[in-house]
């Protein structure tokens, strides 16, 4: 019965979604207000009637209902409480009922806080996004309902995968989409600005913290999916190029792209059409990754069940939303006039640079994910595009970007003189390259590469240093930063912190794979790994071999490292689950391979030193911290009730 | 003229995705076709005595079905393949056991039902080697002088069926 309620609810929202997608912007465009105010209810409704059936989903799973066929495909009696609820996002059908739901709340958050905006503009908008949950919620109706019953449905499911039951799976998918979803807003308020023809900084100012809010989401699942993967996988890797994850990088870089475009768009009323035309690029490489993840044109390590129906209707929705976007965009352009002039040396002329070798990135990771299909396209073979062309074209691309990044925060809006911020920026400099020369020197065998990463690094920390002593002159003053400047710093330490991280596993990992029998011994980057045999373990949906090595560090201090071989009772697979010992600037990472003998004495152990790995992800945390920050900087709230109060006003003088 | 060119790309790119979706990236042309079969010599499953050899299966056409009983994929499969085995025109599969280190092969067939003429079983994954198997299911047409003609990877269901080993299985006059 409940599931039958599921599908009812979603049927229901399909058609709230359809009034939220019709009526306010048939309204917008012929002035009648009652239409247009029929966006926000129909938004409220929508977003309740998902979460309905989201609800009957999660009963489902958490009852044990295998009638349900999603469930009995993804979840087992025995499988933890919690990870019967994070397997409602797990499945192809339940992700797609998820990202509905993160579509439907963000429209309501949009519908909420945007009290301050013309009518006309939030009908547009919620009208816009409105027609983007037809799509997906229509999608999950017609191919992929995750209610289908089967009877008499078996007694017992076929358990969620196993690289899925991990902490860090459980909070991934929700950031990604979350990230995914979010720039669906700022899509939508640049569809809207097109169809009203008023591309002026307001649109900018309002859509500008809505994108930095998803971006900073994106970032935080884009780092957690690379967490998972170093800890899950089982071989110390946090980054495979893999088309999934270049389905995440891509709108990231994107992202990146737009944030900063709107910086000028909102102050210096520049840049309009290159911004408008980002924020739609952004979000149809959103909708490109649910393509290429659902579709199986591209082969992956993530692969969703593969079904060439669905991939042809997400491509026609494809089709819709970015080619009539981008149609709208080219019929309008003429109408965005060109904004405040700058010179070649300003700020608005760094963040140019910025964006362009931010969008040929995404070129060129487009260019390599698709390339294979390509290829097979046009029938000239078969083959796969792998780290090394990444790594050969994004590193030269990027690292650029990364030292314009430092310029920029120190340039002034419409010109400023070259000679005085070379001065103003010697030191660092100095500094900087010093560092990049010198570092590398304390490790074994100089490295070119961890010498440029180290410089750009430090480069970048050392330019919000400055940014920081030119602003405030006292302490006290530090307290009275707006949260945006404080955002915008933090966000770019963080990445000089993560390209330091990067730069050191990279050039500095050490991996041995050694044989090891009972009481053998190992060296590794000064550590002393004795392995001290297995032992079987019983999990609570599987049995697990775990080893035991003790790992003696310089001086008299020990800890032991258990890795695991676990094998899952109802699908029978074998997983690796590595053993970290993470510290601040290194981690010690032990992994099992095969047993080599049979009385399980002998085993194939894989040992990996990571040097700073771990600033990797502290750096992305540093990022999501000041995304947040700078999107809930005071100045948008005081403008709002400004904005809120004229409104008011102008509507008692009526 | 410059302001529709990102749509003229995207409609370039749709295209492609278009075509995609009709290709099978995992699909690797297999180098055995046209040669002949690599021997499989292995005991069967569920009677350890008796032993499986691909001569068995000389002067007839037939298929050589991969999989194994942990394979999700192969579990949909097996549906078809339990249709497969009631045709009377259908030619004899015979279902290399792959990778089974827990034995399950012969209590899961029990369970669900067997499609294959002889199961032979490869716990260690050396005859799969032989064969340039990747993963389950994988299926191999094999004609009647054991040159092998068809390589499939992903499950067997109705639509691959009609579409690719009919039409190589009348060519061969089965």
């Amino acid at each position: 019965m409940i599931p039958e309620i599921g599908t009812f609810a979603l049927i229901c929202s399909l058609l709230l979604a359809l009034i939220q997608g019709v009526l306010p912007l048939a309204g917008a465009q012929c002035g009648r207000l009652a239409w247009m105010a029929v966006a926000r209810p129909a938004a409220w409704g929508q977003f309740s009637f998902t979460l309905v059936a989201y609800g009957c989903l999660v009963y489902a799973f958490l009852s044990n209902d295998f009638t349900v066929i999603n469930v009995a495909s993804n979840s087992y009696s025995e499988l933890p409480a919690f990870y019967r609820i994070t397997a409602t996002w797990g499945s192809h059908e339940g992700s797609l009922l998820f990202w509905a739901l993160i579509l439907a709340g963000w429209t309501v958050a949009v519908a909420a806080f945007s009290r301050a905006l013309p009518l006309e503009m939030v009908a547009r908008v919620l009208g816009v996004m409105g027609l983007i949950s037809v799509g997906f919620l229509s999608l999950l109706l017609l191919t992929s309902s995750p209610f289908l019953r089967q009877f008499p449905g078996p007694a017992e499911g076929s358990d969620l995968n196993p690289l899925l039951q991990d902490w860090g799976m459980i909070v991934h998918p929700p950031m990604l989409y979350m990230g995914y979803v979010g720039f669906a807003v700022a899509f939508a308020f640049a569809v809207a600005a097109l169809l009203s023809g008023r591309l002026d900084a307001a649109w900018a100012r309002w859509s500008r913290p809505w994108t930095t809010v998803a971006w900073a989401f994106l970032t935080f699942g884009v780092a957690l999916g690379s967490w998972w993967a170093y800890r899950e996988l089982g071989w110390g890797g946090w980054w495979f190029w893999d088309p999934v994850e270049n389905a995440s990088f891509m709108p990231w870089l994107a992202g990146t792209a737009l944030m900063h475009s709107l910086a000028v768009a909102e102050k210096r009323g520049a840049f309009k059409a290159w911004t408008v035309l980002l924020a739609l690029l952004t979000f149809s490489l959103s909708l490109l990754g649910t393509f290429l993840v659902r579709s199986g044109v591209l082969s992956s390590v993530h692969a969703f069940a593969v079904d060439p129906e669905r991939g042809a209707y997400i491509l026609g929705f494809m089709v819709v939303v970015v080619g009539g976007s981008l149609a709208l965009f080219a019929w309008r352009a003429p109408r965005m006039i060109a904004g405040g002039a700058f010179t070649w040396f300003s700020r608005e002329s760094l963040l140019l640079a910025n964006n362009v070798v931010l969008m040929a990135s995404v070129a060129a990771v487009l260019l390599g994910t698709l390339y294979p299909l390509f290829i097979d396209a046009l029938g000239l073979g078969k083959l796969s595009v792998g780290p090394p062309y990444f790594n050969a074209v994004f590193v030269p691309l990027i690292t650029p970007a990364l030292f314009l990044m430092g310029v920029g925060p120190l340039v002034r809006w419409k010109g400023d003189s070259l000679p005085d911020v070379t001065v103003r920026l010697r030191w660092a400099l100095g500094v900087s390259v010093a560092t990049g020369l010198l570092l590398p020197l304390t490790h074994e065998g100089y490295k070119p590469w961890a010498a440029l990463g180290l410089a750009v690094s430090m480069w970048i920390a050392l330019t919000v240093v400055i940014a920081f002593r030119e602003r405030v002159k006292s302490l006290r003053q530090l307290a009275s930063l707006p949260r945006a400047f404080w955002g915008m710093h933090l966000a770019h330490l963080g990445l000089a912190v993560g390209v330091a991280g990067i730069t050191m596993v990279v050039n500095y990992e050490q991996e041995l794979d050694v044989r090891m029998n009972v009481g053998d011994q190992a060296q590794m980057a000064g550590y002393t790994l004795t392995f001290m045999g297995v032992e079987q373990v019983e999990g609570p949906n599987f049995r697990a071999t775990r080893g035991s090595v003790v790992v003696k560090e310089d001086g008299d201090k020990q800890f032991v490292l258990r890795p695991e071989k676990r094998i899952y009772d109802a699908s029978g697979s074998v997983m690796t689950e590595a053993a970290v010992r993470p510290s601040a600037f290194s981690d010690l990472y032990v992994s099992l391979g095969e047993p080599l003998n049979a009385e399980l004495t002998t085993w194939a152990v894989r040992l990996y030193y990571k040097p700073f790995v771990n600033w990797l992800w502290l750096g992305a945390l540093l990022m999501v911290v000041g995304g947040f920050l700078a999107a809930f900087d005071r100045r948008y709230r005081v403008a709002a009730r400004e904005r809120a109060a004229a409104g008011a006003a102008a509507a008692q003088g009526a | 003229m410059k302001r529709w060119l990102p749509l003229g790309i995207f409609l370039v790119l749709i295209g492609f995705f278009a075509k995609g979706l009709f290709l099978n990236p995992r699909e690797v042309p297999s180098p055995l076709i046209g040669r002949p079969a690599p021997v499989i010599s292995l005991p069967v499953v569920g009677d350890a005595q008796r032993a499986f050899t691909t001569a068995d299966m000389k002067g007839q056409v037939w298929l050589l079905n991969v999989w194994a009983p942990w394979c999700v994929s192969c579990r949909e499969e097996h549906k078809f393949l339990m249709a497969l085995a009631q045709s009377r025109t259908a030619p004899p599969v015979v279902g290399l056991n792959w990778k089974d280190r827990n034995r399950d092969a012969e209590r899961l067939l029990a369970f669900t039902g067997n499609p294959y003429v002889a199961v032979p079983d490869d716990p260690s994954g050396r005859a799969g080697i032989d064969w340039g198997v990747t993963g389950t299911p994988e299926t191999f047409l094999i004609d009647r002088d054991g040159i092998v003609r068809l390589k499939h990877v992903g499950p067997i269901d109705p639509v691959v069926w009609q579409s690719k080993f009919v039409p190589k299985l009348k060519a061969l006059g089965a």
